[in-house]
């Protein structure tokens, strides 16, 4: 689904689970390399807000994207990571990046 | 490599952390004024938005990024916005400095060469 | 570098800001009066009102509840100005302990705290403290037991984040300025707690 065809209507909550999408496009782009592909589970809906993607570009970035803090597990992040097991990292998502 | 732009660093390796401190002189808080006030959050006319200073900073080359002061990459961003938005033209720019640099200093330049971080 | 005379020479990026900004006054887009107005908020904001703020919450549960529903509301409570700013506040715990980056430039909450520390910034706190934190934390000091929970957060996006530490023992029946006082810069950004001074003989409670 397009980023028009969502619009403002937020599709997750707290507690689901989601991946964030695998992609490299060009642009100015607000979801870190890092997290590209991995899965979390939401922690919040944060509101919406214009696309930073569009608004770096000068254009209004409407309709707002839902956005949304996923927590995932640093050791489903990063190979060989040498923390604890419970360690967590926390990233605002926009709904576009989120896989349907 | 292209797909994965300069600034996007979160995860790669690094040295360790160096906790410099740096006490802001009047320019770069000229710049940071300059840059609240054209994206109106604190009045001001709204010229441009952050995220368009922070796609130019992303433009940057690597190799300035790296070694740029961080108020020297804002300052070359919002410059570039600027223009990009058409609200000073480049001819305007290049004469402009000429005749800053022509005027020679004025109190507020007694300061060091910026330090990159 | 040394002082050749009275003045030295403007590096490029200096000029360019004279540059800059006198076009934008010659054309009206701003005034030298708003920078200066600007400027002079900026030097205004600082950790002093995030400490303000933790102390506050230390005291009042009912307050802390609000700061962790909305942390924006909760400043604005306190009579501090944030134009634009969306604060969450992450609290640390016995089980828990939090800390803030933004690995993609520097988003930090400069509307209440002011401008960031230069290492915040900097490409090896950026790169680094997402994927290994607690080796990070121990290069400021910090030693996080390996049963703490730590949880990182990358301010990548519309929200900003601050830390609610956890108050030392010790401080039993502090005045909420002496509490103020404990709290630092950087344990509100997680790569610090707050630590009582060392103790002196004449020091009074």
């Amino acid at each position: 689904m397009t980023v028009e065809k969502m619009g403002s209507v937020p599709l997750y909550r707290s507690g689901d689970r989601v991946r964030v999408r695998k992609a490299a496009p060009l642009g100015h782009v607000r979801t870190p390399f890092y997290i590209r592909g991995h899965a979390g589970v939401v922690e919040r809906y944060c509101g919406a807000f214009p696309n930073p993607e569009e608004l770096a570009q000068q254009r209004d970035g409407l309709p707002a994207q839902p956005l949304y803090r996923v927590r995932f597990r640093q050791k489903d992040v990063w190979p060989g990571y040498r923390g604890g097991a419970a360690d967590v990292i926390e990233i605002e998502i926009f709904q576009h990046w989120i896989e349907a | 490599m292209i797909e994965r732009s300069h600034h996007d660093m979160g995860g790669l390796p690094a040295g360790k952390v160096k906790r410099t401190e740096h006490a802001y002189d009047d320019w770069e808080l000229r710049v940071d004024a300059m840059m609240m006030l054209l994206v109106g959050v604190v009045g001001g006319s709204k010229r441009m938005t952050v995220d368009e200073l922070r796609k130019n900073i992303e433009s940057l080359p690597p190799a300035d990024y790296d070694k740029m002061g961080y108020y020297d990459r804002w300052v070359i961003s919002l410059t570039q916005t600027m223009i990009q938005r058409g609200v000073i033209t480049t001819d305007e720019l290049a004469r402009k400095l000429a005749q800053v640099e022509k005027r020679g200093q004025t109190p507020f330049s007694r300061r060091q060469q910026t330090r990159g971080g | 570098m040394k002082d050749s005379g009275r003045y030295e020479p403007y590096s490029y990026f200096q000029l360019m800001e004279v540059s800059l900004r006198e076009l934008l006054v010659e054309k009206g887009v701003v005034s030298e009066d708003a920078i200066a107005g600007a400027m002079a908020a900026m030097r205004a904001r600082g950790p002093e009102r995030g400490a303000a703020m933790v102390a506050r919450a230390w005291l009042d549960p009912a307050y802390k509840a609000r700061m962790l529903a909305n942390g924006t509301d909760a400043a604005e409570e306190l009579g501090f100005e944030v134009p634009g700013l969306r604060l969450i506040v992450v609290e640390n715990a016995p089980d828990t302990h939090n800390v803030i980056v933004c690995t993609l430039c520097s988003c930090y909450p400069r509307m209440l705290l002011g401008i960031p520390p230069e290492w915040y910034k900097s490409r090896p706190y950026r790169s680094r403290v997402v994927r290994e934190p607690r080796k990070v934390l121990a290069e400021f000091g910090l030693k996080v037991p390996a049963k703490v929970r730590i949880r990182v957060h990358d301010s990548n996006a519309d929200m900003r984040y601050m830390v609610l530490p956890m108050r030392p023992a010790g401080t039993d029946g502090w005045s909420e300025e002496r509490l103020a006082a404990l709290v630092t810069r950087d344990s509100l950004i997680g790569v610090a707690v707050p630590v009582l001074p060392k103790k002196s003989k004449t020091r009074k409670s």
